[in-house]
């Protein structure tokens, strides 16, 4: 699932204002690479958990981690390892229809990546598509080549495969 | 519980956390701290002339007595001024607590207000979210004391820095029944660890096998209070100590195994040993670029320990060998035991006879009597003059490197400077926080004629408030630091350095009611620094000094240490 040198790093942080703009603001600020941040609800209320996807080396991605550990409002910071966790992503593709092949051709593909079409015009199709980014990204391509009209990427969400959980020292 | 307003509760809290003294301007959005200051008597408001002021003053208060300082200003502005003393704290890490107004969270339509830009209104939290170790804007009047509680722990643990509080205008008016307490609360925030024994056997064994070893100390060092630890183990390794910048004080500058500071205008001994240790102990110091210079070829062929409270701070400039993540004090403590066990007897004669033959050969200071008012004489003659627990102040640019150089630091905590935001105009109002501090010692700022100019207005709040302190302008009527640069690295294409013979600093002085002297010989200085420090009022002292003198040795951009220029 991971492709080159692309980390991801799960974060967990307090849920209050100010939080994701003071990590933001350190990534902006080292120049680290950042591919996506997502930010949502962890199974406790005052808890966020952001997932950060990073293409760095490892000195980068070292000091990216110690750099976002600094951050006062940061409970805990790890790098899921290799291989060893799960990973999806949700993509938004409005499809530019201009004939009915192009409408039979567009609901193949949907089919064949088992992605959903959740709206329909005279002269379009929105697909939904979920997977790890490779998947959405050959999705997209194919789309491209009828014409995509506007495009939404959720970024990376992610959690470490089996029991194991990023805990909470109280 | 007892009722009371926001500022009440603020002030409350701060004396529990022994505050004695704010430094502040206020205005508008402050004026319900200022009203229940009115009948406090326990904290000393000291009025200074501009925020940044303020802010550096609390710094000077913070860096020579150790505990956190405080400044305070209005909404906007007031905030917005705040900011560069604020970022110079940060960079040093300096514990200081900046308290702020601002506009009311509600209107009188009870709709929520800040963020509509009202009169005087900044968003200091975003503002300042780079250069705080943390911030906090409290919603309602019951959450200012454990803000407060959390906001000290903040700053003064771990690796300390700012914390700003920024205060809405109805939060320090409201009433409410409020509850103190003096315990920290922040279940994210985590203590330095205890230092590794494994790292620490480690790091003993490397040092007892060392033929070269030397110790780099910086200003964690002063901050853990771990001096006295740096001096017992260089005692027991004969290892030769040189100092960051910042770790100036760190160790006694007249102890026969100190170096003096290294760096890009490092003491050429210690520029020069420091690429012939073997093993090289770095306490307390980010290896900063001014430190290091080039980072290929620093220390090259010694194997590094680095000891940081901070783990970011590991392989951050400079990739190590080992790294022990702990407090200065724990960390040397254990390592000194466990030192001195693995320690075979027996002096390492070969590399001290080294030290002691480079350090005579390449020595900076003065080696006849001072003639000229040149700055090596000059502060060579100060260093006789002053009592080791003077405190040193400095500005930023050749007065500062000449001060590092030739003023030599003999106790923690008596040389205060910008070290790494490089702040002209930090120097005076840091030396009237350290002042206010430390009543009893002599505190003198080290002075160029364009940095004095940029906080000269405090002379106004030194004189109001009795607050007596020495400013030195080293006056070569340029911006020195940078016509050095046009000079040497720009072909002598000098632009925008010329400052002239204003202001006249005499005059200047007792415009403000300070007093003001000039001196032409090094006599005339002598005299001049004996009845300031006797003097009960802040006094000017204008020295004259050639406006083409270089800071030497100078390591151009892109070299390492030893290739150190200049005939020093």
């Amino acid at each position: 699932m991971e492709t080159g040198k692309t980390k991801i790093i799960s974060v967990l942080v307090e849920n209050k204002p100010g939080v994701l703009h003071s990590i933001s603001n350190l990534i902006r600020r080292r120049n680290f690479n950042i591919e996506s941040i997502t930010v949502g609800a962890t199974q406790q209320k005052d808890i966020a958990r952001m997932t950060i996807t990073v293409n760095a080396d490892e000195k980068t991605l070292d000091q990216v981690v110690k750099q976002v550990a600094k951050q006062i409002d940061v409970l805990k910071v790890e790098e899921l390892e290799s291989g060893n966790f799960v990973m999806r992503e949700i993509a938004l593709i409005k499809v530019e229809i201009t004939d009915s092949k192009i409408r039979s051709d567009v609901i193949n593909f949907v089919k064949v990546f088992r992605s959903r079409i959740i709206d329909i015009s005279n002269d379009s199709l929105t697909v939904e598509i979920t997977g790890g980014p490779d998947k959405i990204d050959a999705f997209i391509n194919l789309m491209k080549t009828f014409g995509v009209l506007e495009l939404a990427r959720t970024g990376i969400t992610a959690l470490a495969r089996g029991a194991k959980a990023i805990k909470i020292d109280e | 519980m007892p009722k009371m307003s926001g500022a009440q509760a603020l002030l409350e809290s701060l004396e529990r956390q022994k505050v004695d003294t704010i430094f502040g301007i206020l205005g508008g959005a402050i004026l319900p701290v200022y009203d229940a200051l009115y009948d406090n008597k326990k904290i000393r408001h000291i009025l200074a002339r501009h925020e940044q002021c303020a802010a550096h003053e609390a710094e000077g208060y913070a860096r020579a007595s150790g505990r956190a300082g405080v400044c305070m200003a209005t909404s906007g502005p007031g905030a917005t001024n705040l900011v560069t003393g604020i970022a110079n704290a940060y960079m040093d890490s300096s514990p200081i607590i900046a308290l702020t107004g601002q506009i009311p969270t509600c209107g009188i339509n009870s709709s929520y207000m800040i963020g509509r830009d009202a009169f005087q209104e900044a968003d200091i939290l975003g503002i300042t979210t780079a250069i705080t170790k943390y911030n906090y804007q409290p919603q309602s009047v019951t959450e200012i004391p454990q803000m407060v509680t959390n906001a000290f722990h903040i700053a003064t643990t771990g690796r300390p820095g700012p914390v700003l509080i920024d205060l809405p205008k109805n939060i320090q008016s409201n009433i409410t029944d409020v509850e103190f307490t003096d315990k920290p609360n922040i279940r994210s925030y985590r203590l330095p660890q205890p230092p590794d024994p494994a790292k620490i056997s480690q790091a003993a064994e490397l040092l007892t096998k060392a033929e070269r070893p030397i110790l780099l100390v910086g200003g964690g060092v002063i901050l853990a209070d771990a001096a006295d630890q740096a001096v017992k183990m260089s005692d027991l390794l004969m290892a030769p100590v040189t100092t960051t910048f910042m770790g100036k004080g760190a160790f006694p500058e007249n102890h026969p195994l100190s170096l003096g500071c290294i760096g890009m205008h490092g003491n050429p001994a210690a520029n020069r040993l420091i690429g012939e240790a073997d093993v090289l102990l770095a306490i307390g110091t980010r290896l900063s670029d001014r430190a290091t210079t080039n980072l290929d070829t620093f220390a090259k062929d010694a194997k590094k320990i680095q000891i940081d409270v901070d783990a970011a701070e590991i392989n951050k400039n400079i990739e190590v060998d080992l790294a022990i993540i702990a407090d200065a004090k724990a960390s040397l403590n254990m390592l000194l035991t466990a030192t001195s066990e693995k320690l075979r007897k027996g002096e390492n004669k070969a590399w001290t006879n080294k030290v002691k033959e480079i350090k005579e050969q390449l020595s900076p200071l003065l080696k006849e009597n001072p003639r000229d008012l040149v700055p090596k004489a000059l502060l060579s003659e100060l260093r006789k003059l002053l009592p080791p627990s003077g405190i040193v102040t400095t500005e930023v640019g050749q007065n500062q490197m000449w001060s590092a150089l030739y003023m030599q630091t003999l106790q923690p905590r008596t040389f205060i400077s910008s070290g790494g935001l490089g702040t002209m105009g930090f120097g005076f109002p840091a030396a009237i926080g350290a002042k206010v501090a430390c009543p009893d010692r002599i505190v003198i700022d080290i002075a160029g004629d364009g940095s004095f100019i940029m906080s000269e207005q405090e002379l106004a709040c030194s004189v109001m408030e009795d607050i007596p302190v020495i400013v030195l302008v080293l006056n070569n009527s340029v911006l020195g630091m940078v016509a050095q640069w046009q000079r040497t690295l720009y072909g002598r294409r000098y632009n925008a350095i010329n400052l002239g013979k204003t202001p006249n600093f005499v005059k200047l002085a007792e415009a403000y009611g300070a007093q003001g002297t000039r001196v032409s010989s090094i006599d005339e200085f002598r005299k001049a620094i004996k009845t300031a420090m006797d003097s009960k009022v802040t006094t000017v002292i204008d020295v004259p000094i050639g406006s083409e003198t270089d800071v030497v040795p100078f390591v151009p951009p892109g070299c390492g240490l030893p290739q150190q220029k200049g005939d020093y």
